[in-house]
């Protein structure tokens, strides 16, 4: 390591930035591949059935076969597609979820190095300014691929979105108005001192888990895709790759959404015992373990992501539209006030 | 037919009990037995009288029952069944018994398992029996001769044994 010493701070800084950008894309991308396979055993599973099984034991390496298989379809352009948007689309639903995860906490330290790959000052800002652009891959989708059902699915999600960003967004104040800072590290820090903040504000974390199903495009509010009515709706005219990263990015997008509650508000890398949750941990190998506990809720965020789908039916239209704008929207403005005014209260009891 | 709509009271209109009930519905599932059958594993049991493949059968003296008579050729409604009789000097193997067939072929790719060969067979010597998934990988091996139907056949335990004192 005498080598690594000599170099000066910032090809170190470099260094160990591209260690944790390949870290954090590979489990990722792992974790995007088998919450397909979850997905599709825990649907068997609540259907009655068995799933998938046969390709390695209990169906353990069907991410591999699925993959294969995308690569090995033909990679069809219709003719009457807009070409540049048409190959465009995936790729802007694809990279949005994975720079999220640029700004997400997964770990307290190991050694000296921070398990962020970037301690932005204003992480959330950044998140909402990254998540929004997510919308564009679907719009995108819509509108290149010059057809009646992808174009419906795409207006659906552009009004989506833009009705639970802001529900969404809203949903979060609460949070820095208790923790008074806009770095997700330290918002996990305060978690760790104080307690979880779920406890704190459980109508934001109510909220911001509903608005993540929506931004997600995940069933009660699947309307870009829904399949019964709009054939599959925005990527009705995808094949192979093309279409494998679409259903990439909506599991991508899953894991973004499961990180983003885990750091809010289920506390992140801490567990309150066992002196994991020390934000400058006493070993390299409870550095490791609190990565860890970070997978492990995330896992069980996603399960009920999966959960919530097999139960609930597709929201109608103006339904959502009327959660939305007519009940989270004014839930969430009352949230901060009521929020703002507990705190002053607070405050002016002290001294 | 008009729908009435009933007006939900507010605890309804919350919302949040058909969630909890959606949620105890699914995760029941997830535990409960599955009815999934894995198929080339297990297969299903299939009931007394079902009408599956048709194979010769032999008496418990080992003997084959099927004399010739060519009934069941003749009834067979897609010809799915041809048989070759020994001829006059008969099958030196079948020593006193009647003449048995030299060959006895039935195409499975034609059989349409209607039954009329059990039904109309003198001897009792054809049945349909519990085969339902019959797979080849040609045509020809799919036309199954008399060793292959005699031994998918196996023996018929019937009360006469009509060649024991011939």
């Amino acid at each position: 390591m005498n080598w690594f010493n000599n170099l000066g701070p910032e090809a170190q800084f470099v260094i160990f930035s591209i260690v944790k950008i390949v870290g954090v894309f590979a489990v990722v991308m792992t974790s995007v591949a088998y919450s397909v396979l979850a997905e599709r055993k825990i649907s068997a599973f609540i259907q009655d059935r068995l799933g998938p099984n046969r390709v390695g034991p209990a169906g353990f390496l069907q991410p591999l076969a699925d993959g294969v298989k995308s690569f090995l379809k033909e990679d069809f352009t219709p003719g009457h597609v807009r070409k540049i948007y048409f190959w465009l689309a995936p790729m802007i639903t694809m990279i949005p979820a994975l720079l999220v995860m640029a700004v997400i906490p997964f770990g307290s330290k190991i050694g000296a190095q921070k398990m962020v790959i970037a301690d932005l000052n204003v992480g959330i800002l950044y998140t909402f300014g990254i998540v929004s652009l997510g919308v564009y891959g679907i719009v995108l989708a819509g509108y290149a691929s010059n057809s009646k059902y992808p174009f419906l699915g795409g207006i659906r999600s552009s009004a989506q979105m833009i009705s639970y960003e802001i529900a969404m967004g809203m949903s979060v104040i609460p949070v820095f108005l208790i923790v008074g800072d806009l770095n997700l590290g330290k918002v996990i820090e305060h978690q760790a001192r104080h307690g979880w903040l779920i406890f704190y504000a459980p109508i934001s974390f109510i909220i911001f888990m509903i608005s993540s199903f929506a931004e997600t495009n995940r069933l009660p509010f699947d309307l870009p895709e829904s399949e019964q009515e709009l054939v599959a709706g925005y990527n009705t005219e995808y094949s192979s790759m093309k279409f494998a990263l679409f259903f990439m990015g909506e599991y991508a997008n899953m894991i973004a959404a499961s990180a983003m509650m885990v750091t809010l508000f289920l506390g992140g890398w801490t567990l309150p015992f066992a002196g994991l949750d020390n934000p400058n941990p006493a070993s390299k190998i409870i550095g490791v373990v609190q990565i860890a506990i970070f997978l492990g809720k995330i896992m069980v965020l996603m399960g009920i992501f999966i959960w919530v789908r097999w139960m609930w039916p597709r929201f109608r239209y103006d339904q959502l539209m009327d959660l939305g704008w007519r009940r989270f929207l004014p839930l969430s403005l009352l949230n901060i006030v009521a929020t703002a005014l507990f705190l002053w209260g607070y405050d002016m009891m002290r001294h | 037919m008009i729908v009435k709509r009933t007006k939900l009271n507010f605890w309804e209109r919350l919302y949040i009990p058909a969630v909890v009930q959606g949620l105890r519905i699914t995760i029941r599932h997830f535990f409960k037995k599955k009815v999934t059958m894995q198929y080339p594993e297990e297969k299903w049991t299939v009931p007394e009288g079902y009408r599956g493949a048709p194979y010769l059968v032999k008496d418990p003296e080992n003997r084959t029952k099927c004399v010739s008579c060519q009934l069941c050729e003749f009834i067979c409604p897609p010809k799915a069944i041809r048989i070759t009789p020994p001829g006059p000097a008969g099958l030196p193997e079948a020593g006193n018994v009647e003449k048995g067939p030299k060959e006895f072929e039935i195409d499975m790719l034609r059989c349409i398992y209607c039954g009329f060969c059990q039904e109309v067979c003198p001897e009792e010597a054809i049945f349909l029996m519990k085969d339902y998934s019959l797979t080849g990988l040609s045509r020809k091996e799919m036309v199954y001769n008399k060793e292959k139907l005699l031994a998918m056949g196996g023996v018929h335990n019937d009360q006469i044994w009509k060649w024991k004192h011939k």
